[in-house]
């Protein structure tokens, strides 16, 4: 049990150094800081001369006998200078992030594992401390501590400690409630033992990106400081180095450089390399490909195969295969040759397990394929146009007025910024050119079809006062708006309740009556699509098994696969009477 | 929404008494012989005896604190022990000067952030690269650093700017450009870094979302649904960072202010506490803490004015 607990917890894969190694930036920066750290460590060892010692007579020197890079304004040797001044400047920041961990991680993990009072008391202190800022804090803190620049690491140590907390104290509270945590507890573990072994695994990555972030951010704020000329006065710093060139600006320019330079490196440094340890550690991927290497794909798709059979008017999709390009550069097809008809005034059921094809097949249709899709073979036919390869113009066109959309998810598909009244008018006004008095005549008109009691209401409404059902009403009176003569419904009850099911269903039938509007409905509930559809197609794993009418498929299925999901319908019985034949024409 | 509000605002001004008590008694700890410091070291042990009771520091830190909080209620900062200013006056003097950096950081930001992120969150590919590359630069390099660079070529090589010295906007509008054109532009690139990889990010969360797709199958235009509806969502997170980055330019004004010599908050902080002059401390530390209130309230407002769920939340 406990071999298991450790595997399951150990989120270090194999191949973490490999990836550091073969990732240029991480191993670029991480050799910048070892170069730097090791100069200024060895200090004694790359400069014999005194970072201190001055003589006037040298001041503004040129580089020569073994001074390397000069001398500044007072005549002290550059190199050296820069050296030892590193060491104050890196030293106070391994300072500042050595407190910050020592205070922030503990606490982290006691308010997180414990929660409780302590959790309260540390998160109040924690927004408190992270509504001041920095620097203004350690000017106060200076005027009560004194001029010293490591007393000053240490109060921006606790500065900056609220990161570490709230990271690690938000990795233990998510893991908390973990079943391999309890059962750690049952097996008798002290809490002591549980924190070490699994709690602290858990937040080491995040930890060790935040120490570099944090050490770059304490390296510039004691930089600033000191070139303020508030830190410790005669000690060499980067930060007093530059104070000292900035003054001298005029005269020599060349002496901001170097300082700067060490200041700039070093941060820049620690920041590529916090943002490449992130890549590393977190392994995130490339994602998909963006689109538009999938609208030229789909410009160049093949021509589709022979024509099978005679095209219908509304939509005829023939051959269509709809690819994704992965991670690695492999693509996956989804969906394989597909052909469809869906004739004027019809509705056409498209069934099949959710991962079948049938929504890509919906969206290919509209061309809206998430990013990394592509129709990469066949044609789609709408009202006689073409809309593979189509421009994203020529199908903004056809979409509202020609093919309309009803999704699966009601709540997610409202934007929750906007008013109910605001998503109804907005395609009124842009795409059919209504004023705004009638847009809200027209929105208030669409409400009462879809039989929603008190329109005025739900116009003013946002999305997340009003319910599930009355949402998808709402989506459907979109839907129509326009007047579409095709209206793809994708999965439109599968999200709501049972009883609103059965209403919704009725409502789409009523308005695909009334409108006569071709109806390309996508599910996997073949109750629904004994209530609603003249025609049933069957998909599986990205292909169409069988097509016919409903009565004959239901009664007489010809592919094993829709035997199949017809013996499935038993165990999950549809809210609804027993299947009649569908009387063409009633409403 | 109005609830809301007043809960933000009371929680706003415990946080300013509690942080008012805490500086009162850490100021008051090191205990320094203010009157001695102010006399010299040849002064009679009397006379400063006499100058720390008058300025109340033979009291305890409890009655101080009390005396100090009734009179700043009363909107009295006291006077600087050093130089007898008025606390309230001197800080209401300087104070134009960092807001008005402050407003023009701010409004730089928001703009070049918005514009940026959003093009690199809806071109993707090579612009997305180019703005998160930016990001990084923009954030690894020390602001003051960015600052020194800033002017060394635009005040010192190419002269395009006066290095230092500040001209109120109501003497010469056009004056006061040229002296807060650099400490803006210094300021601005670090927060542009910052707030543009978050509106970046949003963007693309955004534009992922289900109601998106829905939107566009209505037939609105890309722009459209980019413009009214991906970036109005996208605004909430990348508000909450611009009001972030606005606590922080307050330090990074200490810097730029003493870097270009403008008569600021932050030249001002510097000044006075190296002396230890408690009384304007505390009236700094006070007016900060009122800032970030204010900005915190501000950014709560228009993201409830944004995004209606979080006004009943």
């Amino acid at each position: 049990m406990s071999a298991s607990v450790t595997a399951a917890t150990a989120p270090r894969r194999p191949g973490t150094a490999r990836r550091f190694l073969t990732n240029p930036q991480a191993v670029l920066s991480l050799l910048v800081l070892l170069v730097i750290t090791g100069l200024v460590v060895f200090a004694p060892l790359a400069t014999q001369h005194s970072s201190t010692a001055s003589e006037l007579s040298d001041a503004f020197g040129p580089p020569g006998g073994g001074h390397l890079l000069g001398f500044d304004s007072a005549g002290r040797d550059v190199w050296a200078r820069l050296l030892y001044g590193g060491r104050n400047t890196l030293g106070g920041a391994v300072l500042a992030v050595a407190v910050a961990l020592v205070v922030g991680v503990p606490a982290g993990l006691a308010a997180g594992y414990h929660g409780g009072w302590f959790d309260s008391l540390a998160s109040w202190w924690v927004n408190l401390v992270m509504a001041l800022p920095a620097m203004v804090v350690l000017l106060a803190s200076r005027a009560v501590l004194g001029p010293s620049v490591w007393v000053l690491m240490v109060v921006l140590g606790v500065l900056v400690a609220p990161s570490f907390f709230r990271l690690v104290r938000g990795a233990v509270a998510g893991m908390r409630g973990e079943p391999y945590v309890d059962a750690a507890r049952v097996f008798g573990l002290r809490d002591s033992r549980i924190i070490a072994r699994h709690v602290l695994v858990v937040v080491r990555a995040p930890v060790i990106i935040q120490v570099a972030l944090v050490a770059g951010m304490a390296i510039g704020l004691q930089a600033g400081l000191e070139f303020l000329g508030i830190g410790s006065g005669s000690l060499p710093t980067w930060g007093a180095m530059l104070n000292e060139a900035f003054t001298n600006v005029h005269r020599a320019p060349l002496l901001m450089l170097w300082p700067g330079l060490a200041l700039g490196a070093t941060s820049a440094a620690l920041v590529l390399l916090a943002s490449a340890l992130r890549d590393v550690l977190e392994d995130r991927g490339t994602g998909p490909v963006a689109g538009r290497r999938a609208r030229r794909s789909a410009a160049e798709s093949t021509a589709a195969r022979e024509d099978v059979g005679e095209r219908a008017g509304l939509l005829s999709v023939r051959d269509l295969t709809v690819a994704y390009t992965l991670a690695d550069g492999t693509s996956r097809e989804v969906v394989s040759g597909v052909d469809l008809d869906v004739h004027r005034g019809e509705v056409l059921g498209l069934v099949g397990q959710s991962g079948s094809g049938k929504t890509q097949t919906a969206f290919s249709v509209l061309g809206l394929l998430p990013p990394g899709g592509r129709v990469s073979r066949g044609s789609v036919l709408l009202n006689g146009t073409e809309a593979v390869g189509a421009s994203e113009r020529h199908m903004r066109g056809l979409r509202g007025d020609t093919v309309a959309y009803v999704p699966q998810e009601p709540m997610s598909n409202l934007d929750p910024a906007f008013t109910v009244g605001d998503h109804l008018t907005e395609p009124l006004r842009t795409k059919l050119g209504l004023s705004r008095a009638q847009a809200r005549e027209r929105a208030l008109e669409l409400l009462r079809q879809v039989e929603i009691p008190d329109p005025a209401r739900v116009m003013a409404s946002h999305p997340h006062q009003i319910s599930g059902g009355m949402a998808q009403r709402v989506l459907i009176a979109g839907a129509v708006s326009c007047d579409p003569d095709l209206l793809i419904a994708d999965e439109p009850t599968t999200a709501l309740d049972v009883t609103v099911q059965a209403e919704v269903l009725a409502l789409l039938r009523r308005l695909q009556a009334q409108r006569g509007m071709g109806v390309l409905l996508v599910t996997h509930n073949l109750g629904v699509v004994a209530d609603l559809c003249d025609r049933v197609a069957v998909m599986r794993e990205g292909v169409i098994v069988e097509v016919g009418a409903t009565a004959d498929l239901l009664t007489d299925p010809r592919d094993p696969y829709t035997r199949e999901l017809l013996d499935a319908v038993l165990d999950d019985a549809p809210a609804r009477a027993p299947w009649r034949p569908r009387e063409v024409g009633a409403l | 929404m109005t609830s809301f509000i007043l809960r933000r605002a009371a929680s706003g001004l415990l946080l300013l008494l509690v942080i008012s008590a805490l500086s009162y008694v850490l100021l008051s700890v090191p205990n320094a012989d203010v009157g001695r410091q102010l006399l010299g070291p040849h002064a009679s042990q009397e006379l400063v005896d006499a100058r720390n009771s008058d300025l109340g520091l033979d009291q305890p830190v409890a009655v101080r604190y009390l005396d100090w909080l009734s009179s700043a209620l009363r909107g009295d900062l006291g006077t600087s022990w050093f130089t007898n200013a008025d606390v309230a006056q001197a800080i209401a003097n300087r104070l134009p000067v960092t807001l008005s950096l402050m407003v023009g950081v701010t409004v730089v930001t928001a703009a070049a952030s918005f514009v940026l992120g959003v093009w690199a969150g809806v071109r993707r590919g090579a612009a997305d690269r180019a703005v998160q590359v930016l990001g990084v630069v923009g954030y690894a390099l020390p602001g003051f650093l960015v600052t020194l660079v800033i002017v060394l070529v635009f005040a010192v090589q190419l002269r395009w700017f006066p290095a230092i010295g500040y001209v109120p906007l109501s003497e010469s509008f056009g004056g006061w450009l040229s002296t807060v054109t650099l400490p803006i532009l210094s300021l601005s690139v670090a927060a542009v870094a910052g707030v543009s990889q978050q509106v970046r990010s949003s963007v693309i969360e955004v534009m992922g979302r289900d109601y998106v797709r829905t939107l566009r199958a209505r037939g609105l235009s890309t722009s459209r649904v980019v413009f009214r509806h991906v970036l109005r969502n996208a605004a909430t997170p990348a508000l909450t960072v611009l009001g972030m980055q606005f606590v922080g330019l307050l330090g990074g004004a200490v810097l730029v202010e003493q870097i270009f010599g403008l008569p600021g908050i932050g030249a001002m902080t510097v000044q006075y506490t190296t002396r230890g002059d408690v009384p304007v401390i505390m009236g700094l530390v006070m007016m900060t803490v009122v800032v970030v209130i204010v900005i915190n309230l501000l950014v709560d407002i228009l993201v409830g004015w944004l995004n209606p769920r979080a006004r009943t939340s």
